[in-house]
């Protein structure tokens, strides 16, 4: 039992999903069996804080190295928590002043949006900024015109880089009209419409057959590796 | 002490001095101080005794003037007919002094300081996380806690807010959500949605050491799902339409004197040999011999262009991303810059400037 | 020399870079923007549709990506306003109805006072489900959505009487940093009812050129990165004579630092290149 119901349920999920799909009559089935899988995403989200908190009082319970670490990381969790939930220093909504919880959680000046603006806002702003400083780096170390295909992509990268910038007028600016189509500006936009199109499409077609041959083994019950155990 | 340790003392000094200048000598007050608008808002309950449910309306409105009970001033309405409170929105330096030199004794602008901590506390966010570009370090290893404790928080709290308490509390129990959270809510409750409640409680257990099992059960439904959708979406988008889009033609005429276009010929020709080629690479069934193995090194080089593109475009972003943090840092804490024109840069800097020259330090 | 550069510490590249940026940033350094054709269809397709029609704007981004695409979605708001378009505004993404807040807050509100929540915009807030979403959505809006995220019921807003899915919409405007974003909205919703959906996009760089294989059918227009942020604004800027204000030109703004920055990214690979053929030239041991 503890294979074959998830077993059952996989392939009904998927199949209502396709069989909707075609018959426009079962549209209403793979609406209902989207808006469940909708609904158990947002619950995926409790399940992941759940999760945190468990790994980081494990994490102190255990004093393993950097357990103070995770005191903040609880610390902020409940926090954020807290704000958002208990929608603290949110006002009621317009419609109805009277009740203390029927404005928005998110409301300018409440806790919630203390936190999003000045905490998770420069913080994953700025966690994502630093890949600038590492592209840099990896640039300088790792791309070498080894040979042909390498430098068939150090100048696409180049082309790119000053083309889609003020520096493509300054390098081809003084090329008459009738060579337009070999102003930086140009070569680039025939790049990604042309080149880009080509070796996009041809990935696009390759991972589609990808995604739908692994889906099927999912549904056939062929692929079971998601149970758990291996090949099963 | 170690040269290093001496050095990064002397530069955390030296920014620390600057950061006070920078916030002392200001004309108007210390950089990185925010400003809001109090707006108040009023509303009055213009229902009949009569009538069950309240109904509200804000009394600085036009509807307002239809109604008695609004004809007196706010203070005198009955208590529990009348709720008030004070919203604060975003305002900016400039309009704050804008009002001061008109009507300073009634200016609605005023110097928030819940709002200037939390710039401060940004910004000094943002140097911890920059900080480990030039080496681990605790202050890093703080803002990194602080990023994953409150992202997990946030995203907990937008899926309780707007997605159980609608979608599943609410379609099961309406009556009881409206009392507390959504009081327009008006539907009649729906039982079908006690499955993804099982389901999500099922999904839940995972968290206990025994019921994890039993959490496969809605993975399940949920890998089920996703598999069912990109089946068809992926074919339909990805390959089947794809496939049409590259049927195109390799001679072209221009429509609008019919006479040959090379360029639009072209273009259309390279698409289709360079899909062609790159997936004869893609193609691992046939040797990559003769033929083919030249057909697939043509391939090679679309792809190679194609990854070149990547690169540049990924590059692009990476540097806007740090821009944009960037004038974070030097518009709203430091006030070295005003691209928005939100406050007075020019004199204000200038003035920084001259204080410095005139041997201030 | 050589040996500094051969052994440079990666420290030293992380200073360059932070000036690269720093510098332009404080000069102010920016450039007139040339709109190419990809900005010209988006534009075109917002400016087309006749005033007050529908359109469905996805916010799928975070802060992470808000160097890149707010200065889309500030401008996209302004040009549906400007219109008078009628803008149904959700996410698919937690923080993307935050992200429309302050999109709302600075466009809407400021340039627009006379606009009305549920008359002329309504935020109808984030679903979870990522493309779970587009599937339900494009047959049916109300069993998803059944009120904004203000709390009000879908019929009792004025705007959404009449709306059963988004196939009601005239046009889709998606923001995207990623999954779910543009390419789920092509999938599920545009390519799946061709005949009703329509959809422009805005996304990040890294996305870009994946998207460019759907143009024109499947996606009528695309702004990929900064750059073409850039061009939509330099055109709205144009249309409704907004030289100045300076809310608007964000992106233009920043095409001063993103010059300088690529001079550096092209200079750091030639120096890379440089070393490592002295390096083969010399026998090294690379």
């Amino acid at each position: 039992m503890k294979r074959t119901i998830p077993l059952f349920l996989t392939a009904i999920g998927g199949f209502v999903l396709i069989i909707a799909y075609y018959i426009p009559h079962t549209q209403g089935w793979g609406e209902v069996a989207a808006i469940w899988f909708d609904i158990l995403a947002a619950i995926a989200f409790l399940l992941g804080g759940g999760n945190l908190m468990k790994i980081h009082l494990k994490k102190i319970s255990d004093h393993k190295a950097g357990w103070a670490y995770s005191v903040i990381t609880i610390i902020a969790f409940l926090a954020t928590l807290t704000a958002g939930l208990g929608k603290v220093f949110s006002p009621p909504s317009m419609q109805y002043p009277d009740m203390a919880w029927s404005g928005s959680y998110r409301e300018i000046g409440s806790a919630f949006w203390w936190l999003f603006e000045y905490a998770f806002k420069p913080l994953t702003a700025t966690m994502f900024s630093m890949l600038a400083f590492y592209v840099a780096s990896a640039a300088f170390r790792a791309f070498r015109a080894k040979n042909f295909e390498a430098i068939l992509l150090l100048g696409t990268a180049f082309i790119i880089l000053l083309g889609r910038t003020a520096a493509a007028n300054w390098v081809t600016g003084w090329l008459p009209e009738s060579w337009a189509g070999l102003k930086l500006e140009n070569v680039t936009v025939t790049i990604m419409q042309v080149f880009n199109t080509a070796g996009n499409r041809a990935i696009m077609i390759g991972i589609a057959l990808g995604v739908a041959a692994t889906s099927l083994k999912v549904l056939l019950g062929v692929d079971r590796s998601y149970l758990g155990g291996g090949k099963g | 002490m170690k040269k290093e340790t001496l050095i990064w003392t002397i530069v955390m000094l030296l920014g620390a001095v600057v950061l006070v200048l920078n916030a002392t000598l200001r004309q108007h007050g210390p950089a990185g101080s925010a400003y809001v608008e109090a707006v108040p808002q009023r509303f009055v309950d213009v229902s009949d005794p009569g009538e069950i449910e309240p109904y509200w309306i804000s009394y600085d409105s036009e509807e307002a003037l239809d109604y008695e009970i609004c004809a007196q001033p706010f203070a005198d309405i009955p208590a529990e007919k009348r709720e008030d409170w004070i919203r604060y929105d975003q305002a900016t330096l400039g309009k704050y002094l804008e009002e001061e030199a008109i009507n300073p004794a009634r200016n609605p602008y005023q110097f928030s300081l819940s709002r200037t901590i939390g710039i401060w506390i940004a910004a000094f966010f943002t140097l911890f996380i920059f900080s480990f570009l030039y080496k681990d370090n605790p202050f890093y290893k703080i803002a990194e806690s602080c990023v994953v404790g409150v992202t997990a928080a946030y995203w907990m709290v937008v899926g309780f807010w707007d997605v159980i308490v609608p979608n599943l509390l609410g379609k099961l129990f309406p009556e009881w959500v409206k009392l507390w959270a959504i009081p327009g809510l008006e539907e009649p409750p729906n039982y079908w949605y006690a499955v993804p409640l099982v389901l999500g409680i099922l999904l839940l257990m995972r968290l206990s050491p025994k019921g994890a099992w039993i959490s496969r059960w809605p993975l399940a439904f949920v890998i089920g799902t996703t598999a069912g959708m990109r089946l068809t979406g992926f074919l339909h988008a990805d390959f089947l339409s794809q496939i049409r889009n590259t049927v195109i033609p390799v001679i072209v005429f221009d429509p609008t004197n019919g006479s040959f276009d090379w360029w639009a010929s072209l273009s259309n020709i390279i698409i289709v040999v360079g899909v062609l080629s790159a997936l004869v690479y893609f193609f691992f069934s046939i040797e990559h011999k003769g033929v083919v193995g030249k057909t697939a090194k043509l391939g090679i080089w679309f792809l190679m262009v194609t990854f070149g593109a990547a690169f540049g475009y990924t590059v692009m972003g990476r540097i806007a991303l740090f821009a944009i943090r960037l004038e974070f840092l030097f518009d709203d804490w430091l006030w070295l810059i005003d691209p928005i024109q939100r406050r007075v840069p020019i004199e204000e800097v200038a003035l920084l400037w001259s204080s410095l020259s005139a041997g201030f330090i | 020399m050589f040996e500094f550069f051969q052994k440079l510490d990666r420290r030293w590249i992380f200073l360059a870079m932070f000036l690269a940026v720093a510098i332009p940033i404080i000069i102010q350094l920016d450039f007139e923007e040339t709109p190419t054709d990809l900005a010209h269809r988006v534009f075109d397709a917002i400016e087309n549709l006749p005033d007050g029609s529908r359109v469905l704007l996805s916010f799928d981004f975070d802060p992470a990506s808000e160097g890149e695409l707010k200065p889309m979605a500030t401008s996209f708001v302004y040009h549906c306003a400007a219109k008078n378009h009628k803008m149904y505004i959700m996410a698919l993404w937690p923080v993307g109805p935050q992200m429309a807040d302050d999109t709302i807050e600075n466009v809407i509100k400021e340039d627009f006072p006379h606009m009305q929540y549920g008359h002329n915009y309504v935020n109808l807030g984030y679903k979870s489900g990522y493309e779970g979403v587009i599937k339900v959505i494009v047959t049916n809006f109300t069993e998803l959505y059944s009120t904004d995220t203000r709390g009000t019921p879908w019929n009792a807003i004025p705007m959404c009487t009449g709306v059963e899915s988004v196939q009601d919409m005239d046009l889709v405007i998606n923001i995207s940093a990623g999954y779910a974003g543009t390419k789920e909205w092509v999938q599920y919703a545009v390519t799946a009812y061709p005949d009703q959906i329509r959809m422009v996009a805005g996304c990040t760089g890294v996305q870009a050129p994946l998207l460019y294989p759907y143009i024109p059918h499947q996606l009528e227009g695309l702004l990929g990165a900064i750059k073409g942020a850039a061009e939509y604004e330099a055109l709205v800027v144009e249309k409704y004579k907004l030289e100045d204000d300076p809310k608007y030109h964000e992106g233009i703004r920043r095409m001063g630092p993103q010059l300088v920055a690529h001079l550096l990214m092209i200079f750091l690979i030639i120096l890379g290149n440089v070393i490592f053929f002295i390096e083969k030239k010399r026998g090294g041991r690379r």
